[in-house]
């Protein structure tokens, strides 16, 4: 019975390790973009926090190492055996020396693991910029991004362009942090940790992501019933890309005859209380800008598709696509939905 | 036969059940008792009713998120339920669970008749009773202004300015306040009894170094309830105000600051949770020496160990809010504190081991329960200690890495020492014993289904899972894992039935247990089981830490050696 | 440790004392962190007056119950009744001195719980304070009422320390807030 336990448990602690290593090995390895993985960072302060986390789970993987091997040693040499007579073991009460030795070890640690995260504490939230240093403001919504660029001197939602930043001569983006409402968290797990959006106070950021792409990440602070549809959509690109996107938010909406009717429509219903559109009549604030609706790839805090069918249908019963969003029905016929739909897809 | 050795002596009968008077008059009996260990009772019973309630909430909820983009729960019932299941979790199980044990062994085990304060005892068990109450009215009480079901959805925490009336308009948020408001009241009425009675009540010989570890560490837990509690007092003291009077405490647009409520929340949301994990380690610290057959290791350093622990832990409490935007010196200075507080957590860890090295173990259900304790309150640890690294926060806060951190801790490290707990003084309690076969079962299943839950869990929060949503979108790499961790709730759920099933049948058809099943040390198993109501016909007089062996070892008895 | 059976009422009192103490520091810690913030409404400094002769009354009336303690530990019952009421007089005149000073505040300067931060920190302190003053003349009235009935001997001492204990409490309270509200953060 006792070799035959041993053989088990020595099986089942083998068995977990592999599984844990595997496990580890397949999320840290997986670097496909869509996947906002921490472990594959493309930007500096995702990249120290990268390199601290491999440092202190390599510490904390050799403490628990230690400590197992001598749990599972300890159960197996000291198991009480069938063919035991029956008399206590010594009956031993402490010893200073071994309290001694595992408490300064740990001591010893704990200072070293502190020492390497003060640094990087320092690195990500001290930091200086550079001039060039892209400034944003995102401000969170119940359930959506606002970002206004005051530099360019525009206002985009949802889908945050910044340019990329070589690390020879970086072109960073700074994000100063405010809330409309409630508390928020912004997190893009590949280009940097979250920070949170909190009214009435101002919180700052920045990321320098690395290489071009879509990288993906949402609220990470409740906020309300749709705040599993509050995502987040950072489009880096090269500078020429990012310049030809600066310019095109910046002109203002054309007036196209085609389709005069839905913006008649969108002007006199109560459209315009919440949306802002430039260089017409509609400047609401209390949900998205939406002046250059169909630059971006996704609606509705990133909840949907932006294509035709997924706009009419948010217009139409935002419920069916984001239950609890804070954007009413509209309660429009058939013939003025689709001229509002048409209107809103000019809006590129 | 010394004066001590008669007093000590195994009382051979038990009391008669209680089988021939009328049932209104048995009920009447535990309505009015001011008898700790039948308040003890129905704390546990109370703790272990909503354990199976929130548990059904967390399965309707992996349920939802096991596949993406799923309709099972509309957003308004998931957020219900994550709220109600951390609020049920935390009060209406733990501080419950914890309180009931606390109850019923700590007058046994000092030697004592009952409680300091019997009627006060009884008071704050209807207290903290009557809040769970109020608190689950409000799944049908709760309608405010916008209908939909009144549970609150505000999220255990609760906070700042979701709670505020412009965002949580209706009751849902007041039935939250209210129902712990309640409870507090009752948690701090018991506090004060445990600690009054460690301190006054304890039989003569037995000095506070010769108490069991389980006194020492009910009386830092409850010690740290009075303080902790209290901030979680006023903060809804000031939120009910903000609520009904027009108050600003947490009104961002008149000048006041949501940060201000997480810091009072904190302040008692972290010591809250050494309140709930303390008892497990005295669970541990009883019931580890005798399946090892040795004494504990190193009392007095684990007794200075979980001094600092409670101490230590009033300090930490920002590392709850390491992105919030505070200084690099503020979240230096609570990284460091909280990386501090490991140390003496670890100590603990490696004394338990040290009492296990050199032994006789004895692998009976409870050892079992609390040899996965070791391991896994292990890992929760360092997972625990990854997260203090507050740049290592800023990527996992918020994630379901730290959701599955807190669940090692609470369920691998408390609930399974709860389990070993019950499954070891079962037997004192009802004087039956429960069935090795089954309690085998109910370890095996329950183990595999909270290592698939809980150990896969930190995979999607490494890959960017944050938590407290109610679905999630396909293509993040998330899909797999959520999988696991919903199929293991299946075998948790199993070794539940399994556990439910073995004390039922074990209370009517157990065996007799007899006073002293596991051989022990502590004068509770010196009492028939169950103890009689005056617990001692005589007072206990002690000489040592371990009054049982010194009487069944009289050649080498511990007060020799202390 | 020398402590047994009949410290139990000074234990507990003195825990109950440590929860209450924490509850009144979170809300001395709000009236301090948002002192000087508020956006609108008088300050401290204009409508805030340091109430002198309520303040002698609640302090004189620890003395008062001091007296009391002296006196029921001698078995002097008649001088225990009168140290007692006097110990009532002097926390009522207390009570009847904030509900003025707060009538005035709020009828005559404006200064509501709602109308801004220093509002609602001042009221919700000051009154939670308040509130523990009314709950220990309810429990002073309780006794003085079972003195009069004759029923509270001299074997009562003890119990009566232990209560005393309470209201010594709700004085040092005051000697926060006093300061506080009143010298710092004025």
């Amino acid at each position: 019975m006792g070799r035959h336990f041993r053989i088990c448990l020595v099986r089942g602690c083998v068995a977990i390790l592999l599984v844990g290593v595997a496990t580890v090995a397949f999320a840290a390895g997986s670097s496909d973009p869509a996947i906002p993985n921490i472990f594959s960072p493309a930007s500096t302060p995702a990249d120290s926090i990268y390199h601290l986390s491999v440092f202190v789970l390599a510490i904390c993987l050799g403490i628990f190492l230690v400590v197992f091997g001598l749990l599972v040693y300890a159960l197996v040499k000291f198991r009480q055996r069938a063919s035991d007579d029956g008399r206590e073991p010594a009956q031993i009460y402490g010893s200073n020396q071994v309290e001694l030795a595992w408490t300064v070890i740990p001591v010893l640690i704990v200072v070293v693991l502190f020492l390497a995260t003060a640094r990087v504490i320092h690195a990500v939230e001290d930091a200086r910029f550079p001039t060039g240093t892209l400034e944003v403001t995102a401000v969170g919504h119940q359930f959506w991004w606002e970002f206004q660029y005051p530099q360019q001197g525009f206002v985009a939602a949802n889908e945050l362009h910044v340019p990329v930043s070589d690390p020879k001569s970086p072109t960073p983006t700074h994000i100063t942090l405010l809330s409309a409402d409630t508390d928020h968290s912004f997190w893009v797990p590949k280009l940097a940790g979250k920070t949170d959006l909190i009214p009435n106070r101002t919180n700052s950021m920045w990321i320098d992501p690395h290489e071009t792409g879509v990288y993906l990440g949402q609220c990470a602070q409740y906020c309300g019933t749709q705040h599993a549809k509050m995502l987040l959509r950072v489009v880096v690109q090269s500078k020429d890309d990012f310049d030809r996107w600066v310019a095109s938010q910046r002109k203002p909406v054309q007036n196209l005859d085609a389709v005069a009717h839905g913006r008649q429509v969108f002007d006199a219903t109560a459209c315009v209380n919440c949306h802002s559109i430039a260089g017409t009549e509609a400047k609401g604030k209390f949900g998205p800008d939406l002046t250059h609706l169909m630059s971006r790839e996704t609606i509705a805090g990133g909840a949907a598709l932006n294509n035709r069918e997924n706009l009419r249908l948010w217009i139409k019963d935002p419920e069916a696509l984001k239950p609890g969003s804070l954007m009413p029905a509209m309660q429009l016929d058939d013939k003025d939905l689709d001229a509002v739909t048409d209107y809103l897809q000019s809006l590129r | 036969m010394s004066n001590a050795e008669s007093v000590l002596k195994p009382m051979t009968v038990s009391p008669a059940r209680e089988h021939t008077r009328p049932l209104f008059d048995q009920v009447h009996d535990w309505i009015v008792t001011v008898d700790h260990k039948k308040l003890g009772l129905m704390y546990t019973l109370y703790g272990i009713v909503f354990l199976v309630i929130g548990g059904l909430e967390a399965t309707a909820m992996r349920i939802q998120l096991a596949i993406p983009n799923n309709h099972f729960l509309s957003p308004q019932t998931f957020n219900q339920l994550f709220t109600m299941h951390g609020t049920t979790m935390v009060f209406l199980v733990g501080m419950p669970l914890l309180f009931g044990f606390a109850n019923y062994l700590v007058p046994l085990m000092i030697g004592a008749r009952d409680m300091a304060f019997p009627r006060l005892n009884a008071f704050s068990y209807w207290m903290s009773a009557m809040g769970g109450i109020i608190l689950y009215f409000s799944f049908i009480g709760g309608s405010g202004l916008y209908g939909a079901g009144g549970a609150p959805d505000v999220g255990w925490f609760a906070y700042a300015p979701l709670t505020s009336p412009a965002f949580s308009p209706g009751h849902s948020t007041d039935y939250w306040i209210i129902g712990l408001l309640v409870s507090g009241v009752g948690s701090i009425g018991t506090a004060l009894n445990v600690v009054t009675t460690v301190l006054c009540m304890r039989c003569p010989g037995m000095t506070l170094g010769r108490m069991p570890l389980f006194a020492w560490l009910n009386l830092v837990t409850s010690s740290l309830v009075l303080i902790v509690i209290s901030p979680l007092t006023a903060a809804q003291i000031m939120l009910l105000i903000d609520r009904y009077l027009g108050g600003h405490f947490f009104d961002t647009q008149a000048g006041g600051s949501a940060v201000i409520w997480m810091h009072f929340f904190w302040i008692f949301g972290h010591p809250e949770v050494y309140v709930l994990i303390i008892p497990g380690f005295a669970f541990a610290s009883e019931i580890i020496p005798v399946f090892s057959r040795k004494p504990i290791f190193g009392y007095a350093i684990m007794v200075a160990a979980t001094l600092s622990i409670g101490f230590l832990s009033l300090g930490v409490w920002a590392h709850h809010m390491f992105t919030i935007g505070m200084t690099s010196y503020a979240n230096a200075f609570f990284t460091a504190s909280t990386m501090a507080i490991g140390v003496p957590t670890g100590i603990k860890i490696f004394n338990w081991l040290g009492t296990m090295w050199g032994g006789k173990i004895r692998l009976t259900v409870p050892m079992l329960f609390c040899i996965a304790f070791l391991f896994q309150f292990l890992i929760a640890g360092l997972t625990g200690i990854m997260l203090s690294a507050s740049p290592f926060d800023w990527q996992l806060g918020n994630s379901y890495f730290v959701v599955a951190h807190f669940h090692y801790v609470l369920i691998g490290g408390l609930v399974f020492t709860i389990f070993a707990a019950l499954y070891y003084w079962y037997p004192k309690v009802t004087g039956r014993m429960w069935n090795e076969t089954l309690g085998r079962w109910h370890f095996w299943l329950f183990l595999i289904g909270f290592h698939l839950t809980f150990d896969f869990m930190h995979v999607p929060g490494v890959l960017g899972m944050p938590r407290r949503i109610y679905t999630y979108e396909a293509g993040r790499g998330w899909e797999v894992w959520n999988m696991i961790i919903s199929v293991g709730v299946i075998f948790q759920i199993a070794g539940i039935l399994f556990w439910v099933v073995n004390f039922v049948w074990a209370y009517f058809k157990g065996k007799p247990a007899g006073n002293d099943p596991w051989d022990a040390w502590t004068l509770e198993w010196s009492t028939s089981s169950p103890p009689p109501d005056y617990n001692f016909a005589k007072e206990p007089v002690v000489r040592s830490r371990r009054p049982l062996w010194d009487l069944k070892h009289p050649e080498d008895p511990d007060w020799k050696y202390e | 440790m020398p402590l047994g059976h009949e410290m139990r009422g000074r234990v507990g009192m003195w825990c109950l004392i440590a929860a209450e103490s924490a509850i009144f520091s979170i809300f001395v810690v709000a009236y301090l962190y948002y002192a000087g913030k508020s956006l609108n409404g008088p300050t401290p400094r204009e409508v805030l007056h340091l109430p002198v002769f309520d303040s002698i009354c609640l302090f004189s009336s620890s003395f008062t119950i001091v007296m009391a303690e002296r006196a029921v530990a001698q078995g002097k019952m008649r001088f225990f009744g009168i140290w007692w009421l006097l110990t009532i007089v002097l926390g009522a005149i207390f009570i009847v001195g904030t509900a003025r000073e707060w009538y005035h505040l709020i009828y005559v300067d404006g200064l509501t719980i709602s109308s801004s931060l220093f509002g609602t920190t001042y009221y919700s302190l000051v009154g939670l304070h308040a509130f523990h003053v009314i709950a220990g003349l309810t429990g002073l009235s309780i006794i003085m009422i079972v003195t009069a009935l004759g029923q509270v001997k001299q074997e009562h001492a003890s119990r009566i320390e232990v209560f005393a204990m309470y209201w010594h409490f709700v004085d040092a309270v005051w000697v926060v807030v006093l300061t506080v509200v009143y010298f710092i953060a004025i």
